[in-house]
């Protein structure tokens, strides 16, 4: 049966998405904050995770971003094959959303027309679209704002089938050694494995918008997840990057077939500021 | 140690200040990142060139060039300069959120501006051996504030203005009051790195 959905009714749920991602923490992220709060072996990394704590709460009453980097828009747009669209086009639509949740919303304008030429387009627009087709009738909307202190210290690894999985352990463990304070500790490390060279890519940016509590389906993943949590909070780098053993709140992996000459690998680092809003209309 | 200072920043200052101090900070504070210092940088090159071989020799001694101090859009001497762009303010409020942006893309820029007066930089994330040799060379000191607590760090600001460049929006010259500002010595002025050795105490592989 075939669903009708308009496109402004997606505009108004972006607007309204854009706003709670980058004022509110989703609770599997405050919950993470909490736990780190209590583990923390550094006394000034116990202080740093304490003020981001306040921060927060700040956040939330009063209406100032939890960040003042609010993000480049990323959007993915999971649409069931029984839904038609009704009204203007899809990507302009969700376009408006964040154009009027950034500008309702005081949220900073960050996005450039061009990278080289760099003039700010003022209204944060266009954002990153993934679409994917899926069954059913309805539409999942995920909205991810990805400020970019960590966005720049993500990496793509095209490993050898050989370097196999001690090769992705060196390369995630390479990766957040690099980022280290730069990505605003604690971080989230979204990791994609296989595919191809952009799609370990897209494999390792949705993993963040996983809850960082709902480990992998996958067995062997799940485990690798909690071993690279573990070795990465074993580098030192702590809140703020500047000394503890909290250095990541989650790691969490994707995986996708690939081919027999490859091991592409996509380490997607993102700061404690992980923000992810998801709707189904 | 936690250390309160007020701007501005001279080297008496900074020369008591070591890595790993909490400081807070009350005063003034100037507000540039990638596009400000870019145009500062552009500025600069044009003001250079039309210098006399005379002035050419004071600024290599590193001091003060009339034509260049009443070039800049804001005194360097002394100042602090805190990298951030901030989100748009509310009604009634001086600023929206307002924590620090990653320090190491100002790298290219900052030993100038050191070596024209500034002694503080406000930001997060590592810095170039050519910074930190600036920093030693004019007694100027790195402090962190807490990247990603934007909405808490705005409370400290008690004031925003615009010095120039307002046509670069997020990115434009502020001149902020701030008050008891909570930053962290990262880099002293005697090149002493809070990232390197306070990683290695908890360092386990
Ligand atoms: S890396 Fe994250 S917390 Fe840090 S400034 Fe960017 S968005 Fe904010």
């Amino acid at each position: 049966m075939i669903r009708t959905v308009s496109t402004e009714e997606i505009t108004k749920h972006i607007r309204e998405m854009c706003i709670e991602a980058n004022h509110y923490l989703s609770p599997d992220m405050d919950q993470a904050l909490k736990h780190a709060q209590d583990t923390e072996q550094s006394v000034l990394g116990k202080k740093i995770l304490n003020q981001l704590q306040e921060n927060l709460a700040i956040a939330g009453q009063e209406m100032i971003p939890i960040c003042q980097d609010t993000g480049m828009a990323v959007i993915f747009a999971e649409i069931g094959q029984e839904v038609h669209l009704e009204g203007g086009f899809l990507e302009d639509a969700i376009n408006e959303g964040v154009r009027q949740g950034y500008a309702d919303g005081f949220l900073r304008k960050s996005v450039v027309s061009d990278p080289i030429l760099r003039e700010n387009t003022k209204d944060n627009t266009p954002a990153v679209i993934h679409y994917s087709i899926v069954k059913g009738d309805k539409v999942k909307l995920t909205l991810a704002p990805k400020g970019f202190g960590s966005e720049n210290m993500s990496r793509v690894f095209m490993l050898k089938p050989a370097d196999g999985i001690e090769g992705v352990k060196e390369a995630i463990l390479t990766a957040v050694k690099d980022a280290g304070p730069n990505a605003c500790p604690p971080m989230v490390i979204g990791v994609g494995i296989g595919g191809t060279f952009e799609k370990c890519a897209l494999l390792a940016k949705y993993a963040l918008t996983r809850p960082v509590d709902e480990p992998s389906s996958i067995p062997y993943v799940k485990e690798l997840e909690q071993e690279m949590l573990q070795k990465v909070n074993r580098l030192g780098i702590g809140p703020g990057g500047l000394g503890g053993t909290t250095t990541a709140l989650a790691v969490n992996i994707n995986t996708y077939p690939t081919h027999i000459a490859g091991l592409p690998v996509a380490v997607n680092i993102c700061c404690h500021v992980n923000r992810h809003v998801v709707r189904t209309i | 140690m936690d250390k309160h200072i007020s701007t501005p920043i001279t080297a008496e200052i900074t020369k008591g200040l070591h890595a790993g101090d909490y400081v807070y900070i009350s005063g003034t504070i100037y507000v540039a990142r990638d596009a400000a210092h870019k145009r500062l940088a552009e500025m600069l090159d044009e003001v250079e060139t039309a210098l006399t071989q005379e002035e050419r020799e004071t600024l290599k001694r590193g001091e003060p060039v009339k034509k260049i101090t009443d070039a800049l859009p804001f005194p360097l001497e002394n100042a602090a300069i805190y990298y951030m762009g901030p989100s748009p303010a509310r009604a009634g409020r001086p600023i929206g959120s307002a924590g620090p942006t990653t320090a190491s893309r100002m790298d290219r820029y900052a030993p100038r501006l050191l070596d024209l007066g500034q002694k503080a930089m406000i930001g997060k994330g590592k810095r170039t051996q050519e910074v930190v040799d600036a920093m030693i060379r004019n007694h100027a000191v790195y402090f962190a504030a807490v990247g990603g607590a934007g909405a808490l760090l705005s409370k400290c600001i008690t004031h925003s203005e615009l010095v120039c460049y307002g046509d670069l929006g997020a990115e434009a010259v502020l001149k902020l009051q701030v008050e008891e500002f909570p930053v962290i010595v990262v880099i002293d002025s005697e090149g002493n790195n809070l990232y390197e050795t306070a990683i290695q105490e908890y360092a386990q592989i």
